[in-house]
């Protein structure tokens, strides 16, 4: 992509991302007079959830639902806060020192910042079943950036599998736009609707009640769903063409599929933040991997803050407000004498706060199960990138390979182009598994910039201090 | 509860592992102990590189020595640890350095060692076809190579208890006491006692000095590697450059590693690294000026080890100058990982006959402080 925009050396606030939290982020800090630049990867603002609202051929509203378009609203109100967008750019280092490496328009850029912002959200948590990486396979949050960005509708025998609201909303969104759905396989534990109705009073005042009680009768009216399914397994030669799976203690049946899209949940994305060094805590209800951050957002690294589902899982309407409040921190540090025109904190954690109601029901409710998370067999593959299975990652701990690292140099896992997005997760509970652990104790890769590849050309074209020009010219 | 042991070796890098490993051979029980876990840090995380080539003059002999047994590591530790021997060929750039690198040629042959040899434009050209056409020749040391360095360390760890060492992970050395003739090593578990005390710690090695009394000026540093996606094959041996930094090595896989020694920045209290992106830019300039088929090449990773450095860029090994029992083995200054068979070999036989065949003068912590 040839970049359009001028970048400038240094930025008072530079904000990574530009779904809810960043756009919400950018508009506030700016509007309060700080210079602010978000990156955003994509080719346009949004994010996953928000992705395309600008651009998206699909015209009919009630097709992606009144919350999909409830992001125009925040573009609109970032387009007009002064802050600058530079959509295309991928961020592959952030420092200690603030600094970001930046690949745009073909370059990289080296950009300061006195605060940072990472509003780098969520990715769908792996889903290693037997099959998973057959074509004809592929996951709920892929399907639905199709659908949205250029108004794909999958055809065919389509089942959709896993657990989640994002699972449900996707279904809705396919029989809307016209589509068929042949079922709705849910990995739901049973128990899971006995633990959460503890929380579900706090739900019960959500927004996301009415809305999600309504989205799931619209959904079981017009499909068949099958509840309880403790076995799933993609099955095909070359691509998909069966689905097995098993419901309860009821003995396996097979479906004819074209098309398998999975899912069991989003959790932050931690590429970045890990590779900073950030101190990051294992969520026992999320299940997942989440920085450890003060009310405002900010992370153990001086200058650092983190909003959005980066943070931890909490949707989009707390994304913005997550937004929000560490744009009132920048502001705070860096131009105090502005808070005046922005909103009072306390009106600032109360709308969080509201956002984030209900939470808990919804996590506990969606939990997904041990199996589905851990894979039962030995071949089923954990590592894609290197093809590394179930089975020689428990082996290899059985060897005494204590952690994620040493299983890197072990067995290359984690090791591809993916940097552990699609096993880290995975690797983590198995180790944790085998060796009667938490996965807190076991930890994570220890991950490095780049985040994102970058081609050795834009490197090696990187604009040099003085002294190293002076020294080509000597030479 | 104090644990005895007939030697203590503190750190488990190559070094320490091999030193430990060596020990059981020759019938003592030394107990390992790593602050981290085995090859985390230098030894684990390095490029690999099993060189001979273009060594210290100093270094040279002990090099050789540890080649040999390389060459054999399978039969030392049970894994072949990765090792194969493809060559390692050193690149003149221009037609100045070539000269300088055939004195040096020359001067190791005067000396009894021919395991370097200069090599013609042609003779590269057919060794490294992917190499750039305005390079004049260079030296090429054919026994080198190249091995994993974690699965190395591993292996030496692995063998090392399998002959009766014990290696404790995840304590630190906290003190270090005289006490009746034996060593009393304070660590986070506990007191573990010994006649013998090996200082392999690395990085943190100039701590271990420290308490001993015995200072040193050890600089930590954090040599920086990148690597690529896969690639079609187009080398065999490891590449380096004397004159700009450059190691450089395609796997089996197809994954280019990218090296040569330019330096991060490293934090040896929290074990973590930054890198700096405008030096390893020089390292993917020179990449690009040395390999034109690197210029389609995507880096997908790139690291650094937190490793010792010494003022004059060669290791300490040897008795402690004031210590009765202590020995050290560190400040390999980013080249130790072929050194650490052989050296491991060699402490062990200072250490139970008082005096080694290979000449190890040059590497006294004394020189520090004439």
């Amino acid at each position: 992509m040839s970049g359009s925009t001028v970048l400038e050396n240094s930025y008072e606030l530079a904000i990574i991302g530009a779904g809810p939290a960043g756009l919400a982020a950018g508009a506030m800090a700016a509007k309060a007079g700080l210079t602010t630049i978000v990156l955003d990867e994509n080719p346009a603002p949004g994010g996953q959830i928000y992705r395309a609202v600008k651009t998206t051929p699909v015209r009919r509203e009630d097709i992606l639902g009144a919350d999909y378009w409830h992001g125009r609203e925040l573009v609109q109100e970032f387009e007009s806060s002064g802050a600058q967008l530079v959509s295309g750019a991928t961020v592959w280092s952030v420092s200690r020192a603030l600094e970001l490496g930046v690949s745009y328009g073909g370059r990289t850029h080296l950009i300061n910042a006195r605060r940072i912002i990472l509003a780098t959200g969520a990715l769908e948590r792996p889903f290693p079943i037997p099959g998973w990486t057959l074509p004809g396979v592929m996951t709920a949050g892929g399907a639905q950036t199709l659908l949205k960005t250029s108004g794909l509708v999958p055809s065919g025998r389509v089942v959709l599998a896993g657990t989640g609201p994002l699972l449900w909303l996707l279904a809705a969104q396919i029989l809307r736009a016209g589509g068929d759905i042949t079922a709705i396989l849910d990995t739901t534990p049973r128990e899971n609707y006995v633990r959460a109705l503890r929380q579900l009073p706090s739900f019960l005042i959500s927004p996301y009640f009415a809305k999600g009680l309504r989205l799931l009768t619209e959904v079981r009216r017009k499909t068949r769903v099958i509840s309880g399914i403790t076995k799933l397994e993609a099955h095909g030669q070359d691509k998909l063409t069966d689905v097995l799976f098993a419901a309860g203690n009821q003995p396996a049946t097979r479906m004819s599929a074209d098309l398998l899209l999975l899912h069991q949940g989003v959790v932050p994305n931690i590429n970045l933040t890990m590779s900073i060094g950030i101190a990051h805590r294992w969520d026992e209800l999320q299940l997942c991997w989440i920085p450890v951050l003060d009310r405002y957002g900010n992370s153990s690294v001086p200058g650092i803050a983190i909003a959005g589902d980066g943070a931890g899982i909490g949707g989009a309407l707390a994304a913005a407000e997550r937004g929000r409040l560490a744009a009132y921190a920048a502001v705070k540090a860096l131009k105090p004498e502005a808070l005046s025109h922005l909103p009072s904190e306390q009106l600032l954690f109360q709308a969080l706060s509201k956002a984030e109601a209900g939470r808990a029901f919804l996590d506990t409710l969606y939990q997904p199960p041990q199996r589905f998370r851990v894979p039962v067999d030995d071949a089923t593959l954990v590592c894609r990138c290197e093809e590394v299975t179930a089975g020689q990652i428990r082996e290899t701990v059985a060897l005494g390979c204590e952690g994620p690292n040493q299983l890197k140099s072990f067995l290359r896992c984690g090791m591809g182009a993916c940097q552990g997005r699609l096993c880290g997760l995975t690797v983590t509970e198995m180790i944790a598994a085998e060796r009667r652990v938490s996965p807190e104790h076991v930890g994570y890769y220890r991950l490095r910039p780049p985040v994102k590849p970058i081609p050795l050309a834009e490197i090696a074209a990187m604009p040099q201090p003085e002294s190293a020009l002076k020294a080509v010219v000597r030479g | 509860m104090t644990i005895t042991a007939d030697a203590i070796v503190i750190g488990a890098g190559i070094h320490g592992c091999s030193t430990a490993l060596h020990l059981a051979m020759r019938g003592l029980k030394p107990i390992v102990i790593e602050k981290d876990y085995a090859g985390k840090h230098a030894s684990g995380v390095n490029a690999g590189g099993v060189r001979q080539l273009a060594r210290h003059f100093a270094e040279v002999p002990l090099s050789v020595a540890s080649m040999e047994l390389w060459e054999r590591i399978e039969d030392l530790v049970g894994d072949d640890c990765g090792f194969t021997s493809e060559g390692q060929v050193l690149v003149a750039e221009t037609e100045a350095e070539l000269e300088s690198f055939r004195a040096r040629v020359d001067e190791l042959r005067t000396t009894g060692f021919t395991h370097e040899e200069l090599i013609d434009h042609a003779e590269l050209k057919k060794l490294v076809p992917a190499v750039s056409d305005s390079c004049p020749g260079g030296v090429v040391s054919r026994r080198d190579g190249a091995a994993n360095p974690f699965r190395a360390t591993q292996a030496f760890r692995r063998k090392a208890i399998l002959l009766g060492a014990k290696v404790v992970e995840g304590v630190t050395v906290t003190a270090l006491t005289r006490q009746g003739g034996a060593w009393r090593v304070s660590t986070t578990a506990g007191i573990f006692e010994a006649p013998v005390v090996v200082n392999a710690a690395g990085a943190w090695a100039g701590r271990i000095a420290a308490m001993l009394g015995e200072p040193v000026p050890l600089e930590v540093i954090a040599p920086m590697l990148m690597i690529t996606s896969r690639m079609p094959h187009f080398i065999r041996p490891v590449v380096i450059l004397r004159g700009r930094k450059l190691s450089f090595k395609q796997f089996d896989n197809g994954t280019v590693l990218i090296g040569g020694g330019h330096l991060g920045r490293a934090d040896p209290e929290t074990n973590y690294t930054e890198l700096d992106w405008t030096k390893l830019s020089e390292s993917a300039r020179t990449v690009w000026d040395l390999f034109p088929v690197m210029r389609q090449a995507t880096i997908v990773r790139a690291w650094a080890g937190i490793e010792a450095r010494m003022p004059d860029d060669i290791p300490v090994i040897g008795p402690s100058s004031s210590s009765e029992g202590v020995y050290h083995q560190f400040g390999f200054s980013a080249h130790g990982f072929q050194l650490g068979p052989g050296v491991g070999a060699l402490m062990a036989e200072l250490i139970t006959t008082g005096s080694t065949n290979l000449p190890i003068a040059p590497f006294s912590i004394m020189r520090f402080s004439k």
